[in-house]
């Protein structure tokens, strides 16, 4: 349980916020840069000092200005793997792995180089200087270096920023299984929702150095001011579903979730496999009941829960299992006489649909 | 073939001796120094970096004279230390060791601040996250990826040892066998009837001696900066 509050001055700019992340899972810290979220880090992790403000972390304070706690980073036991992997160039790799597991005491460690270096693929690298690795497998040196000290909490500050798409996907892998094996809370700091939504269950959305929303990954990219901090006018719904089958003739692959099903273009998953799908609100239709001789595939029954206008449009919230946002003008809701309640049908073009596994455990999917 | 007279033999011994013991003796004091002029924040600090770079702009007989009147026997930190320590300055090798340990500080804090301000920041602090405290890191991190500018402050700071003079002669004079270093015999012959020959001979050595100095230097620098950089061996 991590419980922070937290305010600092720099310059012109102040943070303030507060929030809570629960359990051994990922939380991702979501803002575009300048929001604050690598200040915060630097502050949890106690290489800056807050103004005010306390940080608790399973019942320890690490910082508290009433009380006048302030723990040093060294004595924080938060692991920390920035953008950037700040390895030790004087060490090797199995030095730098060493580093903080020789620092920790016996009684605190979780966890063994072997196990680490198994689990991260770091064998053969061992004996290897640091100076000739990728960036890859620097990035995995630095996760596996801060796994080894035992943290409490993980941090992990845009980790994949210097990576190709590739690695991207392998290092995501690792770091959502890190969270499951090890019970270890990991706060995830991002601005790339691809990301977010492969690893996180939870997340918390920041924009200038305050605390917009939290909660569940599928809630909170569904409001207006993530679509804002995202850079995007439009809303999106994220729709977490299991992979039913394949349609080879069709190309298409069936997802399933709540009873219902749409069908995307063709995923390279297996059957029972989780994923998340990004429906962008302006490519949902509403009918007002199945429509014949149209070359849209998905047409999901639901039912209205609220119009909400926003800007010169309306946001159209159909109950489908999960609320599924629509972007129609307010003309159209008029002539279709939509109000809560009523019954409607959801077109949805395939190729809109952008479909990605999910890395976490489907059980840690708090929502969907 | 090159053969040391007694003399000569006698003046290297000293040159050697006076030299390492003042680069030994001030190293940990200007490692200290250069750290807190390149990290560390406080009041005075400008005034600081001004005293200790006051040597490389006065005079060296300044620098001299300065020790001689509050090093020497009868001077005001001289004195005490003779009285409580039974250490004394005046008129001998440890003299001249004092007097090029002082002259070459300036030299010795530069390139070793210089080396310390390259070191990354962000490496120390996540030094720091792993749980290494400011010590730790100073001496697992900082220390070692400084190593090759404190390499290169020491061949700096010995080299300038070597030549050490005016503040020497200023000093502790010349005396044959316990202050009369090579640059300090080397004047002494000059200044004595026929000594050409053996002044020429002094200088030759003092070349050898500072062109070793300079080669040595050079092959610890490039080995120490491959080490530091990650690479591997050569």
């Amino acid at each position: 349980m991590l419980d922070i509050s937290l305010q600092k001055r720099q310059g012109d700019f102040i943070l303030d916020l507060s929030f809570r992340a629960a359990g051994p899972e990922v939380t991702a810290l979501f803002g575009r840069s300048g929001s604050g979220k690598s200040s915060l880090v630097r502050l949890l992790a106690g290489l800056d000092r807050p103004d005010a403000g306390h940080i608790r972390l399973n019942g320890a304070t690490l910082f508290d200005s009433g009380a006048g706690t302030d723990l040093p980073a060294h004595n924080r036991r938060i692991g920390l793997v920035f953008q950037d992997s700040r390895l030790l160039p004087h060490y090797s790799v199995r030095g730098n792995l060493l580093y903080g597991f020789k620092r920790t005491p016996e009684s605190d460690r979780f966890v063994t180089l072997d196990e680490v270096a198994g689990l991260l693929g770091l064998e053969k690298l061992l004996d290897r200087r640091v100076g000739a690795l990728s960036g890859g497998e620097k990035q995995r040196v630095a996760i596996g270096r801060a796994l080894l000290a035992s943290p409490r909490l993980l941090l992990m500050d845009e980790p994949l920023a210097a990576l190709d798409g590739a690695r991207k996907a392998e290092l995501l892998d690792y770091i959502a299984r890190l969270a499951a094996h090890f019970r270890l809370p990991i706060l995830y700091v991002s601005h790339a929702p691809e990301e977010i939504l492969r690893v996180a269950g939870r997340m918390v959305l920041i924009d200038d150095g305050r605390v917009l929303a939290e909660g569940p990954v599928e809630q909170v990219m569904s409001r207006a001011d993530f679509a804002a901090a995202a850079g995007s006018r439009t809303l999106v719904t994220i729709l977490t579903a299991v992979v039913e089958g394949h349609d080879s003739a069709r190309q298409t692959s069936r997802l399933a979730w709540d009873g219902r099903h749409i069908d995307v273009p063709r995923l390279d998953l297996a059957a029972g496999s989780t994923v998340r799908a990004r429906i962008p609100a302006d490519h949902v239709i509403l009918s007002l009941g199945p429509v014949e001789g149209l070359s849209v595939r998905n047409q999901v029954p639901g039912r209205v829960l609220s119009l909400t206008p926003a800007g010169p449009l309306m946001d159209v919230a159909v109950d489908v299992g999960v609320p599924l946002h629509a972007e129609l003008t307010p003309d159209a809701c008029r002539e279709l006489g939509l109000e809560p309640g009523k019954a409607v049908t959801a077109l949805i073009k395939s190729a809109a649909i952008d479909a990605a596994e999910v890395s976490l455990r489907p059980d840690d999917i708090s929502a969907g | 073939m090159f053969t040391l007279s007694p003399l000569e033999t006698e003046a290297l011994r000293l040159s050697l001796l006076v030299s390492v013991t003042a680069v030994a003796g001030s190293l940990p004091f200007g490692i200290a120094i250069a750290w807190l002029l390149a990290r560390a924040r406080f009041p005075g600090k400008t005034l600081l970096d001004g005293i200790v770079h006051l040597p490389l702009v006065l005079p060296p007989v300044a620098v001299g004279y300065l020790l001689l009147v509050t090093m020497g026997r009868h001077g005001l930190i001289g004195g005490w230390l003779h009285d409580v320590f039974g250490i004394t300055f005046a008129f001998n090798w440890k003299g001249a060791a004092l007097a090029s340990a002082v002259i070459s500080f300036p030299l010795l804090v530069r390139a070793v601040r210089l080396s310390i301000e390259q070191v990354d920041r962000g490496v120390e602090a996540a030094a720091a996250t792993l749980g290494a405290g400011p010590w730790a890191v100073f001496f697992t991190v900082t220390l070692p990826l400084a190593l090759p500018g404190i390499a290169a402050g020491i061949i700096l700071a010995f080299a300038r040892s070597l030549s050490e003079f005016g503040a020497t002669i200023t000093f502790v004079a010349s005396i044959p066998g316990e202050t009369r270093t090579l640059p300090v015999a080397l004047f002494a012959v000059t200044q004595s009837a026929g000594g050409d020959a053996e002044a020429l001979r002094l200088c030759i050595l003092s070349v050898a001696l500072a062109l070793l100095t300079l080669l040595i230097a050079d092959r610890l620098a490039n080995r120490l900066e491959r080490r530091m950089k990650g690479q591997p061996h050569a």
